[in-house]
């Protein structure tokens, strides 16, 4: 009745109050975001101040980095030095502001990061990106720098640390999801001139580094080598800068600063001599890109500077920081404008074969700037069991580092088979329609992660002519699939009562992933019944407009009969846009929820897989435990013979231990930023999906409007 | 709700746009009371005509008293040549019952919100098919009053005035083998109206008319329900959407909690739009085709007793000489019913093309300002959010 009513009275107040209302929120979001982006490459910038301070030469490296955040893979060390720097920072400044509100952090950040800037520095920003190349030799200095800095700040700051710890732990992250997200999109500039970045501190640093540190070396030359070992060359180093961060995210003590720093030195001297083809390879990309990209990054590295000085002198005011924030929003925007280096679509599905042994191929055409592939544009015909075996691989090996591989959309016997039978069937081709637009999303998801896209199978994938067929493919499909995950997920949530979480975030996101999913799922099945009622409205529209038809030539009334008759076109068409609708509420919005529901089980797979390699700590600490245990039997039996065998275990299993805690971290490392970038990616989808939606609304109530203002005047003449 | 009240008002006058306003016999049912499955009714007069004793009285009546009081004048033989306005439809909560029923049975799974807003939802309908009722029995005592003939119906009168109970629920078991013998007749009547030669163009018109005309407005009415049913339903999906969206919302703490707020502030919005399309399509068409499938029955029953008079007529005639008499009066009768019914039948046919006209055109103003709504709407949050 409330309908009713109101349906005679005039419309709702169209929500314009709302919307100036909301404005000032909307900024207000801006400023949020763009304060974690400023928090996100300030703190690079002040890690490049200070710690290069000595040599204007150095400062380049970590500048260019800073204007193009790093790729996932090389991204890390940069990230953790500017941790290192934003523990000091605020340490150091704490004891000005009182207050430890994020904000306030940021700002002192802001400020020391910017002085030396202030002070003439960033006019060698333009020699900054070419720079590195002849750096290289000079490197010497490095050392230094590096080291000097980190030595101070632990000295500075070991009073007051521990208090800030706390608090600087959620500033801390923030850094990182910017590092993460951004490089998805400039991962293939950045990449190479991370890796340069890196050359020079290989030759630099090695030797002083070693006599310096030279007791905690072997050590870290062990795990250097396990890294080397377990991975391909190019994994190494990334793994071990992110055990660098861990160790910078403990913040243990000054001392396992430094010694992490030395593992970047072993690691990197590591890479040096056991780098295998593929990472020259990655050397020699290198070179080129970075004569190609040069004056973009000179432009960006630019770009964000200028903003930032104006604020810088106004101090720590808020304001300024909004203001800054801004524009390095926006300029995050034109990044990501910018950077359609690798487009994918799948198009043209065709059915080969016929009969039980039929299968649909599709075309894969990429589009690309990338210098990695061998030209611009290429395209390939797969099938859909390609595309899972692809997933196999890169699940084996990138999901046990904690990686969130993307899974494949499901096999589905029942739509295969009414393909394989069926000839012209409306649904079957819905259903091809859906597995493509699945498959290429599918596939963009796949190249839009950083890591993965280096990965030689991708690669592969979509350049060469024929693949080995898939095999195996079978057993992971459909429903099978799903259940594997669930279980995974499930013994996860026993372990997890096991283990004492000692990080709250992972706890935290564990849950809201878990509740996530539940939700998902829920609005999943909502959205499902919405588009079967929308398909019913549909159907019973078509019915009554026949209906309707029937009845306008029976009516003896000709001006109501056209009437009737106009209503029951009217009608039909109507029918169509429900039924377009319907096919949007499904395509645009269903899908998108299905495909994160499956991604939230991608995620899940990577705690599991933290957890995981946890266990295996746990379990080499207990076993290290009974082997001391026995040894303090042997020598309280007294029994020397056996007491060196047992020296021997106990010293293997604390090697263990040490590498098996390490491992630990940078799992936990690598799931914490994919996560973030996971979140981010999110964001962006459902932000465009949801827009693609709602105009699709819009589009089929404009087409209402039409439609019905056609019809008013045939009403009107009914005499 | 008054406002809600003289909305079905003026939408079932609507459908029966004829009654007019004469001030000698005004009939209302300010109020009614719902227990269990039984209504009653409060009928109030208000007359300046002088056989009623008082000026303004108000009885209590229930829906069956309606249903005697159809059922006399349709046997009373002197209006055989009228269209007796169409009884109004038992009242039926088992609908929107069934539906909380259900919603009862499914609360655990929703959000409080959620549950909260279906409830209304329900409750909304439950209350839109109360009044309905009401204005529908309404209706039917307004037409009687606004027939020239009818209204001077004694039974009516009595209906209208006397006090007490009429005591006709008594007869209620017997009624339900009338209502048997009553459809068996009324296909008997099928056979007798589509076998008898019809000596009258008008009469054979109009018949061919409504025999086609009834079946295929009774298909769109069933049609038109389905639809307006599942166009409810799709406005009810949206309350789901929105309140799982605003949950998942609550927990999000990145920037897409904004986006998820505004996607999900957007379908309570269009839910309250879909919804009145909905509600208004019901009114503005399914109403209309509902009260004209009834109307069309009490045309379609004059032509039955039509027919049915000739038949006795022609029998009579055929009778060995036996009453020349009796067999002139019942010509005659049967001439004066084909007369009144000629009349009856020529307005019945101005009145729906001007109803038909009537809600049309409210019904695609009504889209059009409802998809105007919802286009402003949308604008607004695509530019919010592509803003955002």
């Amino acid at each position: 009745m409330k309908m009713a009513a109101s349906s005679e009275r005039s419309p709702p107040p169209f929500p314009d109050a709302e919307d100036q209302e909301s404005e000032p929120a909307l900024r207000d979001e801006d400023s949020d975001e763009g304060a974690d982006i400023f928090l996100g490459t300030n703190p690079l910038e002040a890690m490049a101040d200070s710690t290069f301070s000595a040599s204007d030469v150095l400062s380049d490296l970590p500048n260019d980095l800073l204007g193009e955040p790093p790729s996932a893979v090389f991204g890390d060390p940069l990230s953790n030095i500017s941790k290192q720097e934003s523990t000091s920072n605020p340490a150091k400044q704490s004891s000005k502001l009182p207050s430890d509100v994020p904000c306030d952090i940021f700002d002192p950040l802001h400020g020391t990061g910017m002085e030396p800037k202030d002070d003439g520095k960033n006019a060698s920003l333009i020699d900054i990106v070419i720079n590195p190349v002849t750096s290289a030799k000079d490197n010497l200095p490095v050392d230094d720098l590096l080291s000097q800095p980190e030595i101070d700040i632990p000295a500075k700051t070991k009073t007051e640390q521990p208090a800030e710890l706390r608090s600087e732990e959620r500033p801390k992250d923030e850094p990182l999801s910017v590092a993460s997200s951004k490089p998805k999109k400039d991962l293939f500039e950045d990449s190479p001139e991370d890796l340069f970045s890196e050359l020079p501190k290989t030759k630099a640093k090695t030797k002083p580094q070693m006599d310096l540190f030279g007791d905690s070396s072997p050590d870290l030359f062990m795990d250097a080598k396990a890294a080397a070992d377990t991975g391909p060359g190019r994994n190494a180093p990334a793994d071990l800068f992110s055990e660098e961060s861990v160790a910078t995210t403990t913040s243990k003590s000054a001392k396992s600063n430094i010694s992490a720093n030395s593992i970047v030195t072993a690691n990197s001297k590591a890479n040096g001599v056991h780098s295998d083809e593929e990472e020259q390879d990655i050397f020699a990309e290198a070179t080129v890109e970075l004569s190609l990209d040069s004056p973009h990054n000179n432009r960006k590295t630019l770009d964000t500077t200028k903003p930032s000085e104006p604020a810088s002198s106004l101090s720590a005011a808020a304001g300024s920081s909004k203001a800054q924030a801004k524009t390095l929003e926006e300029l995050e925007e034109e990044e990501s404008e910018d950077k359609f280096e690798l487009n994918i679509s799948i198009t043209n599905p065709e059915k080969v074969g016929d009969g039980m042994n039929a299968y649909m191929a599709y075309k894969v055409s990429t589009q690309t700037t990338l210098p990695m592939f061998r030209s611009k544009t290429f395209t390939v015909r797969r099938r859909f069991s390609d595309f899972l075996g692809l997933y196999e691989k890169l699940s084996e090996k990138h999901s046990q580092n904690g990686y969130i591989v993307p899974p494949p959309p499901e096999k589905s016997l029942l739509g295969m088979t009414k393909v394989k039978v069926g000839k012209d069937d409306p649904s079957s081709g819905e259903f091809v329609e859906r597995r493509r637009a699945s498959l290429e999303r599918y596939l963009q998801r796949v190249v839009c992660h950083p890591s993965l896209l280096q990965d030689p199978d991708v690669r592969e994938f979509l350049e060469r002519e024929e693949l080995p067929r898939a095999v195996n493919t079978q057993a992971l499909s459909g429903a099978g699939f799903l259940k594997m995950i669930n279980k995974a997920t499930d013994a996860v949530s026993k372990m997890t009562i096991k283990m004492n979480e000692s990080d709250v975030w992972f706890e935290e996101k564990l849950q809201e992933v878990e509740s996530e999913d539940q939700q998902l799922r829920k609005l999943h099945a909502v959205v499902d019944s919405l588009v079967s009622h929308r398909k019913e409205l549909s159907v019973n529209t078509a019915v009554f407009a026949k209906s309707v038809a029937m009845l306008g030539s029976s009516e003896d009334n000709t001006a109501l009969s056209r009437a009737l008759s106009q209503l029951a076109e009217l009608e039909d068409k109507i029918e169509q846009l429900h039924q377009e609708q319907a096919g949007n509420d499904f395509f645009v919005f269903t899908e998108l929820l299905a495909d994160y529901i499956r991604l939230l089980g991608a995620v899940r797979g990577s705690f599991d897989q933290r957890m995981k390699s946890w266990q295996r700590w746990q379990d080499a600490q207990t076993t290290l435990q009974k082997k001391r245990e026995a040894e303090a039997k042997l020598l309280w039996a007294n029994k020397p013979d056996k007491l060196q065998q047992a020296k021997d275990e106990i010293a293997e299993w604390e090697g263990k231990v040490t590498q098996y805690e390490r491992e630990f971290e940078r799992v936990s490392a690598t799931v914490r930023k994919e996560v973030i970038r996971f979140e981010k990616e999110k964001a962006r989808d459902f932000k465009k999906q949801i827009i693609k939606y709602l105009e699709s609304l819009l589009q089929s109530q404009q087409q209402l409007i039409k439609y019905w203002e056609a019809f008013l005047p045939e009403a009107k003449a009914i005499a | 709700m008054p406002t809600i009240s003289q909305e079905y008002k003026t939408a079932l006058r609507s459908v029966s746009v004829d009654l007019n306003n004469d001030v000698s016999l005004l009939i209302d049912i300010p109020d009614a009371l719902c227990e269990r499955d039984k209504v009653k009714f409060t009928v109030h007069t208000k007359t300046t005509l002088s056989v009623f004793q008082k000026p303004e009285f108000s009885v209590p009546r229930q829906h069956e008293d309606f249903i005697w009081l159809h059922d006399t004048l349709v046997e009373t033989e002197e209006y055989a040549g009228l269209i007796i306005p169409p009884a109004p439809p038992k009242p039926d909560f088992e609908s929107p019952r069934e539906k909380m029923h259900k919603l009862g049975e499914g609360e655990a799974t929703m959000t409080k919100e959620e549950y909260t807003k279906m409830k209304q939802e329900l409750e909304a309908e439950y209350l839109a098919v109360f009044k309905k009722t009401v204005q529908v029995h309404e209706v039917f005592l307004q037409r009687l009053s606004s027939h020239p003939v009818l209204s001077k119906d004694r039974n009516f009168q009595i209906f209208l005035e006397y006090d007490q109970d009429l005591s006709v629920r008594r007869k209620m078991p017997r009624r339900c083998l009338v209502v048997s013998s009553r459809t068996w007749l009324k296909s008997a009547d099928e056979v007798l109206i589509s076998g008898v030669k019809e000596v009258d163009d008008f009469f054979e018109q109009e018949k061919t008319f409504l025999l086609d005309y009834s079946t295929k407005i009774k298909d769109s009415t069933t049609k038109a329900e389905r639809m307006t049913r599942a166009h409810k339903n799709v406005a009810d999906d949206y309350i789901h959407v929105a309140a799982i969206l605003n949950s998942i919302s609550a927990e999000e703490n990145t920037a897409l909690k904004k986006h998820l707020d505004k996607f999900s502030d957007m379908f309570e919005k269009l839910r309250k739009v879909e919804g009145r399309v909905a509600s208004d399509q019901e009114l503005k068409l399914t109403e209309l085709l509902r009260y004209y499938t009834r109307d069309i029955q009490a045309a379609k029953d004059l032509l039955y007793r039509r027919a049915r008079a000739l038949d006795k007529a022609r029998l009579k005639s055929k009778d060995v000489a036996q009453a020349e008499d009796n067999q002139r009066q019942c010509m005659q009768k049967f001439e004066k019913l084909s007369e009144s019914g000629k009349k009856e039948l020529t307005s019945f046919k101005g009145r729906r093309v001007v109803a038909f006209r009537k809600n049309l055109v409210e019904m695609a103003e009504l889209e059009i300002k409802h998809a105007k709504n919802s286009v402003s709407l949308l604008q607004g949050c695509i530019e919010t959010l592509k803003n955002c």
